[in-house]
């Protein structure tokens, strides 16, 4: 007797919010183009239940001022170029970017504690050397976020650009240039579903709209967490399927950032020698990390090592084969 | 899926003769439906009734387990598509592919090195599963003595490669003693694949071309061979469609509880892949279902960021990973140096320990038993409370080891630091930062 398998579909109701990122000058900005994610009607990749309009895209971060904190690989991967914002913005599209993420990590009381003024010059400079969308963080600080940042939507008035991060105890100056200057926003929450939902109520209740909100679910990276961010992603992904309007902003991941500061990356003394080759694990470790939350869900990984950016791309271009 | 009482009760000879115990045969069929009877103490069920009844008991993914003297791998028995409804129960099986086209000598290297690699991670001992043997050869004779040479290893669990039942009874012959898996049966070589698992008590891959009617198909003849530890191949490559597949698989035996379809996966993700392209297709493999994944590439740098990955995906959601209690050397502290304490939630753990050795500062982490909660969660349940912070400083041997007595307290818990002033006397309370986050700063600027 023939067997007759019927494939489980699921009907999902609802869908991630297309978002676009970046303005041409058709649009009133300069960027050479502009990248669109979100948009998904279906869990990753299950293109035989619904539709995936856009694919994940890989952003690369560059920072303001030489991150000399970093893991020595890093620095000995970018070389020189890291000590020029502008030069490292170009080599990052260079490698294949789809974004540049800069954080204005100058502006850190306790790295050089610049301001409004040096912010403005570096995100010109960064805008003038490369044509791809921006995304632009502050230094994590409440108070010196907020006066880079707005000075950032100033400066970049018309371009889209992603100001980050919004926090429940730090959104309202964020948002509010965001309106005034025509620019888009990450919400941060700290890995759960609730918090990641309430963020984005707050910020919409400001009236900014939802298709100019990118959230972020705080990353935590292989071995450090990454089953926590994994399932609140999955959660959330579901959530936004089965129609709750809240949850339904494309997802972005600062993979880099995460995965560069564990001890398996950052260090190769005193480490076990069942750990392996530095640099191979390194990079896995941050690879590994940013595939493994593209496949929960993740529209916008950042990234931090050249190497990386091939083999995601890769990833990203196999999963979208179906 | 379990049947219910009725459902049950239609499969009993209904003569209410009382032989089990019941007074008629609905009331035992209810007791059955609660599992609070046997179905043997019933001697005049038919034999088709207790076949349905058992196949009903049975899991949606059967439980497969390979075995090589004391060490054993289990896959199946999964219940969930995602792990936040409950948890994924066994974690796939890491197995090293051997080809019998490589001298015995390497042959054996490999299989050692496969067998003493391990490396720890947060207290637990991690490592490869088994060896995957493949008659890449084609010759009988070489897939015997490549068998032989890794079996003199010590004990690894076993996949056999071939498509020749001949390599196949070759192989098995030099496997006995094991529970090893055979890969694969295709349309093509089945009923003699599967008299060979048979005769060799091996589990047997069940390998498709990609459409899972011809797959199902396959495993009832298979199945109406003898065999009943099966495992699948879909028969797939490629991110794409591995990733539909295996989730077709997954769903249906989990929400259609097909039983053709309801075994474990066998994954290649080193099939003509480079190192790097293997681990992106095995992290897959590992967060999307497979019960057993083969690889290509197996030196430490490959390997280890997948075990962290493995560990990380099959970890109980409801159960997080404790790290031992005790005090922790971060950045060779001296004297001198900053004395944390917080509790023994794995993440807890990681996020003040990365945030400090991150930022390159010496201090000394002092982790109380605190049941493996969070900060917070762990102060309102009363685990991580004055006297238990005081206990442990008492108990660590820190007082020896400072030129001062000041302990920064997390400042979530702040309150607590008048209680602990009073249990620590002599000793001077701080509070540091809420989030491990802003740790570096309070180092850096608020620490003296």
């Amino acid at each position: 007797m023939p067997v007759t398998v019927s494939i489980p579909k699921e009907r999902w109701t609802g869908r991630v919010r297309e978002i676009t990122l970046g303005a041409t000058a058709a649009e009133g900005g300069t960027r050479s183009h502009t990248v669109s994610v979100g948009g998904e009607g279906a869990l990753p990749f299950l293109t035989f239940e619904g539709q995936i309009p856009r694919q994940p895209v890989i952003a690369v971060e560059i920072q303001d001022r030489y991150p000399g904190d970093w893991s020595p690989l890093l620095l000995e991967a970018w070389g020189d170029t890291a000590k020029d914002v502008a030069t490292w913005a170009k080599k990052a599209e260079e490698l294949g970017a789809d974004m540049v993420a800069l954080t204005l990590k100058s502006a850190s009381p306790d790295s050089g504690d610049t301001g409004a003024a040096e912010a403005k010059a570096t995100v010109q400079a960064v805008l003038k050397a490369t044509g791809l969308p921006l995304i632009v963080y502050g230094p994590g600080q409440a108070e010196k976020d907020n006066e880079v940042l707005v000075a950032a939507a100033e400066v970049a008035k018309g371009e889209r650009i992603v100001l980050g991060n919004c926090e429940d105890k730090n959104y309202r100056t964020i948002v509010a240039a965001a309106l005034a200057h025509g620019q888009l926003v990450v919400a941060r929450s700290p890995i759960d579903v609730n918090l990641a939902k309430q963020l984005n109520i707050l910020i919409s209740d400001m009236r900014l709209e939802p298709d100019r909100i990118l959230m972020d679910p705080t990353t935590g990276a292989l071995g450090y967490g990454l089953e926590y961010t994994y399932s609140v992603m999955e959660r959330l992904r579901l959530a936004a399927l089965t129609g709750d309007s809240m949850t339904q902003q494309p997802i972005i991941c600062t993979v880099g950032e995460e995965a560069w500061r564990t001890k398996e990356a950052k260090v190769n003394t005193g480490v076990p020698a069942a750990w392996g080759d530095w640099k191979t694990r390194s990079v896995l470790w941050e690879v590994l990390t940013a595939t493994t939350l593209i496949e929960a869900g993740a529209d916008i990984v950042v990234l931090r090592h050249p190497e990386s950016i091939a083999p995601v791309a890769k990833a990203i271009a196999g999963l979208m084969a179906g | 899926m379990a049947l219910s009482g009725l459902e049950i009760y239609k499969l009993l000879p209904r003569t209410n003769c009382k032989k089990c115990g019941f007074p008629t045969c609905l009331a035992f069929a209810m007791k059955l439906a609660a599992k609070q009877a046997e179905l043997s103490a019933c001697p005049t069920v038919s034999d088709e009734a207790k076949a349905a009844l058992e196949a009903a008991a049975a899991p949606p993914i059967r439980l497969i387990t390979l075995a090589a003297g004391h060490k054993k791998i289990e896959a199946g028995n999964e219940t969930v598509l995602f792990r936040h409804e409950k948890t994924f129960f066994h974690q796939p099986g890491l197995f090293a592919r051997i080809r019998d086209t490589q001298s015995l000598d390497e042959i054996k290297q490999a299989a050692a090195t496969v067998a003493g690699y391990t490396v720890e991670r947060v207290g637990i001992a991690l490592g490869l599963d088994g060896v995957a043997v493949e008659n890449a050869s084609g010759d009988a004779g070489a897939f015997a003595a490549a068998m032989a040479a890794v079996r003199s290893a010590g004990d690894l669990p076993l996949i056999l490669m071939s498509d020749s039942p001949a390599a196949i009874k070759a192989g098995l012959e030099k496997a006995a003693g094991t529970t090893p898996l055979v890969c694969a049966a295709t349309e093509a070589n089945w009923q003699e694949m599967a008299a060979a698992a048979v005769a060799g008590k091996a589990a047997l891959a069940v390998r498709g071309t990609g459409d899972l009617n011809a797959l199902a198909a396959l495993v009832e003849k298979v199945k109406g061979a003898g065999v009943e530890d099966i495992v699948l191949d879909p028969g797939v490559r490629g991110l794409a469609a591995t990733l539909v597949a295996q989730t077709q698989l997954r769903r249906l035996a989990l929400k259609q509880n097909l039983r053709l379809l309801g075994f474990p996966i066998i994954a290649f993700p080193g099939d003509s892949a480079s190192a790097g392209e293997q681990a992106i297709a095995a992290g897959q493999a590992i967060a999307k279902y497979a019960g057993f994944i083969v690889l290509d590439h197996y030196a430490p740098a490959d390997v280890y960021p997948l075990l962290t990955l493995r560990q990380n995906i099959y970890t109980d959601p409801q159960k997080p990973i404790q790290v031992s209690p005790g005090l922790y050397e971060i950045n060779n502290p001296k004297p001198e140096a900053p004395l944390l304490v917080t509790t023994n939630f794995s993440l807890t753990y990681f996020s003040v320990a990365g945030e400090v050795e991150g930022g390159g500062f010496p201090a000394w982490l002092l982790i109380c038993d605190a049941e493996g909660m969070s900060v917070l969660t762990a102060w309102a349940a009363g685990k991580f409370d004055a006297e238990r912070i005081a206990k442990a400083v008492k108990s660590s041997g820190i007082e020896g080891k400072l030129n001062h007595k000041k302990v920064v307290l997390p400042g979530a818990v702040a309150t607590l630091s008048g209680e602990l002033e009073e249990e620590l006397p002599g000793w001077e309370i701080r509070v540091g930062p809420r989030e491990a986050i802003d740790l570096p700063a309070y180092l850096k600027n608020v620490w003296k």
